[in-house]
């Protein structure tokens, strides 16, 4: 396809309710390839996502139009930068539905913002006897970072435990809430499961006890539109990479409330307001926790991105993605010696399965020659693969650009599995 | 032969099906156990050393098709030889196994560059690995090579330490 029709495809996405994956997937190039000798079908969408044109065209035209430094110098390329920069802060408010554009932090990635909220909050509000609450069901950057600062701060970390399906158990949950639970940490969607927690029940359960909601968004924010006022948690974090946008870029969402309860946390350069030799005083949020020069051109790529998914809608992209991965779950249950692992009442875009006695690297090499790439491994949720009993298991997650036919090309490849394995 | 056909000879899958030297030593004088924290393959390596030679080794592994086979193979070929032969079998396959394997690197379809075998792409040639030159197939798959590379890597952990140092 020229450049110029694929462009011209992307600036005007479909008109709502015409949504077509197999259109949108013309606008992103690196899905043109082949693999194995058989068309790429990219199946790892909750490691990370394709980019569009237009994230790959911002960026390089970042660096061709000229860069500056955000924030600083009053020249025509620093202004531009610094109206660039806000204005990806303006886009990533809106598509989360914070109040204020100050409670967005932009950080390097989902990981970068919940150890943001663990150490420049956890540090200053978790003191000896409280607890922090997580869940088996958490990727390890929702989990790390809370062991750690119960290790500083001599709190204690509990972990809620899952239901047979892979759920996390709500009366668990609301039996250890106590008056000592400063913080729940859970996420918005499964990386492994695909299941979509019941927030505005965990969120009720918190504010029983005047706990505070961390929400790991990253497979989340790509995928459902997400109100954190709705939601009404404390942090809301996700990654630019897993939504069309580049890497090294993400976001926490701060509630101005825990803003003013947060402490500096990485020092430097732009977070500081008047510096002494023995004490300095500090810039207002959000500059106060971007220290360093912060990625410009990666806050324009997320700037593109989310406004790509913003014109597709949230809501059209949610209805593709659970009618994918329902679709994806009634075809992987017919092959035999499949097995999907948890079986979550609302899964959203994720499923995994094991097959059979074959290990799952082995699987995934087998796909990948037939040009499928899945996801196997423990995908950073330990506790998940403990509570199901297995070491590893295959992943297949979906995007906007993902179709039916991908499922059937992933199911067709599993048959070539027993062809090695017998 | 296919792709898969060299990543998965029937020696490899023979290896894998029917490992040899498995299980654990019941008093080992050296022993080493380890894993690949990205896949959860586990490999456990129990040595009998006497008069400078492996006098015997089991292999426990829990993981892939090549994990297996490697820890199968990596057995055989060094039960009853002496600890010098060993050491350097082992640093001549774990370099073997390390070197840049440019078809897989290649960018777009890659197709046609790996035909180059890695096998025959070394200068050094299949003849000298004998059955090891299948597990050198891994090379050209670069997220699988530490899949034939940990069985190895617990071995030199396990002649480095002995039991209860």
């Amino acid at each position: 396809m020229e450049m110029a029709e694929r462009t011209a495809m992307a600036e005007a996405p479909p008109a709502s309710g015409v949504y077509s994956a197999e259109r949108l997937r013309l606008d992103f190039p690196a899905l043109a390839q082949r693999v194995g000798g058989a068309p790429l079908v990219y199946l790892d969408n909750a490691a990370t996502t394709q980019k569009p044109d237009v994230v790959i065209d911002a960026v390089a035209r970042a660096y061709r139009d000229g860069i500056a430094n955000v924030n600083r110098g009053a020249h025509t390329l620093a202004a531009r930068a610094s109206a660039a920069y806000e204005s990806a802060r303006y886009r990533a408010q809106r598509l989360i539905g914070a109040e204020r554009a100050e409670e967005v932090i932009f950080t390097s990635g989902c990981t970068a913002a919940i150890n943001l909220a663990a150490y420049a909050w956890g540090d200053e509000q978790v003191g000896a006897g409280d607890e922090i609450i997580a869940t088996a069901l958490e990727h390890h950057s929702n989990l790390l970072p809370w062991q750690r600062l119960c290790e500083r701060r001599g709190a204690r970390l509990q972990v809620i435990p899952l239901s047979r399906e892979g759920e996390i158990d709500l009366e668990r949950l609301s039996a250890t809430l106590s008056a000592r639970t400063r913080l729940v940490a859970v996420t918005h969607v499964s990386n492994v499961t695909g299941g979509e927690s019941p927030l505005g029940e965990i969120s009720a359960l918190c504010q029983r006890v005047g706990a505070c909601l961390l929400v790991d968004g990253a497979q989340a924010v790509a995928r459902l539109p997400v109100d954190v006022r709705a939601l009404e948690c404390d942090f809301y974090a996700f990654s630019g990479h897993k939504a069309y946008g580049p890497s090294g870029v993400g976001v926490l969402y701060a509630r101005r409330e825990r803003l003013r309860q947060m402490a500096p946390f990485l020092t430097g350069g732009g977070m500081v307001e008047q510096v002494q030799a023995e004490r300095s005083t500090y810039a207002s949020a959000p500059a106060r926790f971007e220290a360093g020069t912060p990625n410009l051109e990666g806050a324009i790529g997320l700037d593109r991105a989310l406004e790509y998914l913003a014109a597709i809608g949230l809501d059209t992209v949610r209805a593709h993605d659970r009618a994918l991965t329902r679709h994806a779950r009634a075809a992987l249950e017919r092959v035999p010696g499949v097995r999907l692992v948890g079986a979550p009442a609302r899964p959203i875009g994720v499923v995994s399965f094991v097959f059979g006695d074959v290990h799952a690297h082995d699987v995934s090499t087998i796909l990948d020659q037939a040009g499928v790439a899945v996801r196997a491994g423990h995908h950073c949720a330990s506790l998940a693969l403990q509570h199901f009993g297995v070491e590893a298991t295959l992943r297949a997650s979906f995007a906007v650009y993902n179709t039916p036919a991908d499922v059937d090309a992933l199911v067709t490849a599993l048959g070539k599995v027993r062809e090695v394995f017998g | 032969m296919s792709e898969l056909g060299k990543l998965y000879p029937d020696v490899l899958l023979d290896h894998h099906r029917a490992p040899r030297h498995s299980g654990r030593l019941p008093s080992p004088t050296h022993l080493a156990d380890g894993h690949n924290p990205l896949c959860g393959d586990r490999v456990a390596v129990t040595l009998a050393l006497g008069g400078g030679r492996v006098i015997d080794i089991r292999c426990e592994v829990k993981g892939c098709a090549i994990c297996r086979a490697a820890g199968s193979m990596m057995a055989e070929a060094v039960v009853g030889r002496e600890l010098g032969e060993v050491g350097a079998l082992l640093s001549r396959f774990l370099s073997a196994l390390a070197q840049p394997d440019a078809a897989s690197s290649a960018p777009g379809d890659a197709d046609g560059a790996r035909e180059a075998s890695a096998a025959t792409a070394d200068p050094t040639g299949a003849s000298e690995w004998g059955p090891l030159a299948a597990l050198l197939e891994a090379r050209r798959f670069p997220n699988r090579r530490r899949c034939a590379s940990l069985s190895w890597e617990i071995l030199e952990r396990a002649l480095a330490s002995p039991n209860g140092g």
